[in-house]
């Protein structure tokens, strides 16, 4: 049965990969007997056997840690850290270690690991179940950094991960684990299985690291989102009729540049949403690349949504949380400027 | 009545004597040579816990190799010679290296003196396959595994024939084909990754084991403890090795351990058989190096082993020792010269002379030089050949991308 939602793309891309390279190992905390506190690996114990999939001691330094040295040996660990909001034990090991191994010993020593992620907010996670700390990712040279925005290419793209032969970050906005989110926390929530990309295909296909998708084509300004905020910018965008060009990055480093500079010199305007605050968040890297390389085009400043510079809070969630009406907002903003 | 209450306190571990005063290593315990039981390699931790509290020597004062390690060590007369040679090849390096350091050939250079005999024999323990995941201070496992030294040389220098490209500071090298992981500044973080290498050849049914190599000043990092936590759940074959060579940097090995134990006595809390050996005994780390690679081979598990040593030189040709311990205080050790006392065993075996000694450090050095120039033909720090600055850019990825593409072209390359 094709997978209907993001969990099940997820598990069903970690199985074809278990299937086909007997290298893959598949480890975290709670991720084998039990598959994964998010469902994730569930099953996958079972049929491939614990020396494949497998429980580990909560040491988020000693699982990146293990999966270098496994890496550096000739396996393919694919692991999970429970959440985003956990991986800073493992922060030097994945900048110091993982990131830089194969430049330190030009190419004698390769780490090619995935480490997933459950990422982003919108469900009352507060401030350690809901951070977006890509931009301490795309930070770091020799990493590349992943974050899917519906079923079909979150099976792709870690898929892909697998094969990639350097170290990946892959982060899960759980947000959209079981559905589509549009950031309307009032309304009832659709499943998967009624959106276009919610059915991800069975077997074995790639969705290539490092190539933006134009979820709405437009002509009156440039969305740039990746995540939730894709579904995000697409209802702010719906709702004011505003003819935008909506591009999901998908692959946040390396990045597509060239599929946001056509579409900005094309529309002249331009607006970047990300859930992670905004002061040196990945949003800046975005709103810099645009001025330098769309400088002529540009019939505006370009605008940048965002979290608020303060921890995620638990009670004012949706206050915080970068909705389709602060979308909305900006997008009317860069549109009033002549 | 009400007891006397003092106000809270904390203790702060110091060393027994600061500079100016008489060293002092009455605190150091020293079992005399071959006390100390050889337990069977399949011994529960919980049943050896007196290893990792006495210390393994095999060499007494009069050079001769005694007790139970001693009469198992399985090794010839040649290996006992050939382990002699590898440490007064690291030491000559060593010194030549230095000299290039204060000579402005390379930025920085880290010595071993004094710590020979742990990585010159300890790689008698491995086979080909295996790998070590050495700290800044393990060379002789390059030395002893026959890598060539003008190689060593040329990443000190890191000039154009620096297998690392120039990318890395001086002694950091890396070889996949040696055992020999690649070095990291960043403390401790090797240690675990041992340990994932290691399940790594368990999960894909091999027969390698790992290496894992600390100081006594880094098993204070959250790595140490991982790599405790995972060895032991997992029954990991990899060999733990803690060489306390008694200061990090400036502090004294006490702090790390808040002045209680041993090293070795770590691993007895995760369940981890420990040894705790005389780093200065080239045949008790042999012995022991055996010992716990044959556990590992065995899929009894891992073992963690303490090297007591001292760092007699300072920490690096950055670093004054004078600042903060008694000049004179390696000499005071008393474990003292690793070199030596292997030396005097083979004098007293009949093996080595004086003579001898004297002709092969002549020899020794002479290699060294040569290799020297050899390297130094291609270049040094500053002069020669240096890595193109192109290849800046590349093995970040396996494949450049775009946005580094363009920063190649932008520097001019």
């Amino acid at each position: 049965m094709p997978a209907t939602t993001m969990i099940d793309a997820i598990r069903d891309a970690l199985d074809v990969a278990l299937t086909d390279d007997p290298t893959v190992t598949v480890f975290g905390q709670d991720v084998g007997y039990f598959g994964g506190v998010f469902r994730c690996t569930a099953g996958l114990q079972k049929k491939h056997g614990i020396d494949r999939c497998f429980d580990t001691p909560i040491s988020e330094l000693g699982i990146v840690g293990v999966a270098i040295g496994m890496a550096a040996y000739g396996r393919k660990p694919v692991v999970e850290i429970q959440f985003a909001d956990y991986m800073y034990p493992a922060y030097d090991q994945i900048v110091s270690e993982a990131a830089r191994l194969r430049y330190r010993t030009a190419g004698e020593f390769t780490c090619p690991i995935v480490i997933r992620m459950p990422t982003g907010g919108g469900i009352f996670g507060a401030q350690t179940h809901s951070q977006s700390p890509e931009a301490l990712f795309t930070h770091v040279t020799g990493l590349k950094v992943v974050m899917p925005s519906n079923p079909i290419d979150a099976k792709g793209l870690l898929l892909s991960a697998i094969d990639d032969p350097d170290p990946v970050i892959f982060l899960e906005p759980k947000r959209l684990y079981n559905g589509p989110f549009d950031g309307h926390h009032d309304r009832p929530v659709s499943p998967w299985r009624t959106h276009p990309m919610g059915e991800a295909p069975l077997g074995r296909y790639l969705v290539p690291l490092g190539q933006a998708a134009i979820r709405r084509k437009g002509a009156a300004l440039t969305v740039l989102a990746y995540g939730t905020m894709v579904h995000v910018a697409l209802a702010a965008v719906e709702e004011t009729a505003i003819d935008a060009e909506v591009i999901d990055l998908r692959t946040l480093l390396p990045l597509d540049l060239e599929t946001i500079v056509a579409s900005v010199r094309k529309t002249g305007r331009c607006v970047v949403v990300h859930e992670a605050t905004l002061t040196s968040g990945f949003g800046a890297e975005l709103a810099a690349l645009v001025q330098a390389e769309c400088f002529w085009h540009l019939h505006a400043p370009v605008e940048r949504v965002a979290g608020w510079d303060t921890p995620y809070p638990h009670t004012n969630e949706w206050d915080y949380f970068p909705g389709p009406a602060r979308v909305a907002a900006a997008c009317r903003r860069v549109l009033e400027v002549q | 009545m009400k007891p006397v209450e003092r106000p809270l306190e904390l203790f702060f571990a110091e060393p027994a004597v600061r500079p100016g005063a008489e060293p002092d290593f009455s605190g150091l315990d020293l079992p005399a040579a071959g006390s100390l039981r050889r337990p069977p390699v399949d011994s529960p931790a919980e049943e050896m816990r007196d290893m990792a509290f006495g210390l393994i020597r095999l060499l007494d004062d009069d050079g001769q190799a005694v007790g139970p390690w001693a009469d198992t060590l399985d090794l010839d007369d040649a290996a006992r010679m050939s382990g002699l040679r590898h440490m007064m090849t690291l030491r000559a390096y060593d010194a030549r290296m230095l000299l290039a350091q204060r000579q402005q050939k390379t930025s920085f250079y880290m010595q071993h003196l004094g710590e020979e005999a742990i990585s010159c024999a300890f790689h008698l323990a491995l086979r080909s396959g295996d790998m070590n995941f050495p700290t800044y201070r393990q060379a002789g496992l390059l030395i002893a595994s026959g890598y060539p030294m003008a190689t060593m040389m040329c990443q000190v220098y890191g000039n154009d024939g620096d297998p690392v490209r120039g990318r890395q500071l001086p002694v950091f090298y890396s070889s996949k084909s040696h055992g020999f992981f690649s070095i990291s500044g960043n403390l401790g973080t090797q240690y675990v990754q041992a340990v994932g290498w290691a399940m790594g050849s368990a999960l894909s049914g091999d027969d390698k084991i790992a290496a894992a190599w600390i100081g006594d000043g880094s098993t204070a990092e959250s790595d140490f403890h991982a790599a405790l936590v995972f060895a032991s759940g997992y029954r990991v074959p990899v060999v733990l090795n803690i060489v306390n060579n008694q200061w990090a940097i400036s502090t004294f090995q006490g702090l790390a351990r808040g002045g209680a134990g041993t090293f070795a006595a770590r691993g007895l809390g995760f369940g981890i058989p420990a040894l705790r050996v005389d780093g200065n005994d080239y045949l008790a780390v042999v012995a022991a190096a055996r010992w716990a690679s044959e556990r590992a081979r065995r899929s009894l598990g891992p073992t963690l082993i303490e090297y007591v040593t001292y760092r007699v030189a300072g920490h690096s040709t950055s670093d004054d020792p004078s600042a903060y311990r008694p000049s004179g205080e390696s000499a005071c050790w008393p474990l003292g010269d690793p070199l030596m006392r292997l030396k005097q065993h083979l004098i007293a075996r009949g093996l080595w002379s004086e003579d001898r000694h004297v002709q092969a450090e002549a020899e020794i050095m002479g290699e060294v030089q040569a290799a020297q120039k050899e390297a130094e033909q291609i270049g040094t720090l500053h002069s020669g050949r240096r890595p193109s600055p192109a290849e800046m850019f590349n093995d970040v990825y396996a494949e450049m991308p775009p946005h580094l593409r363009r920063q190649r072209q932008l520097a001019g390359y």
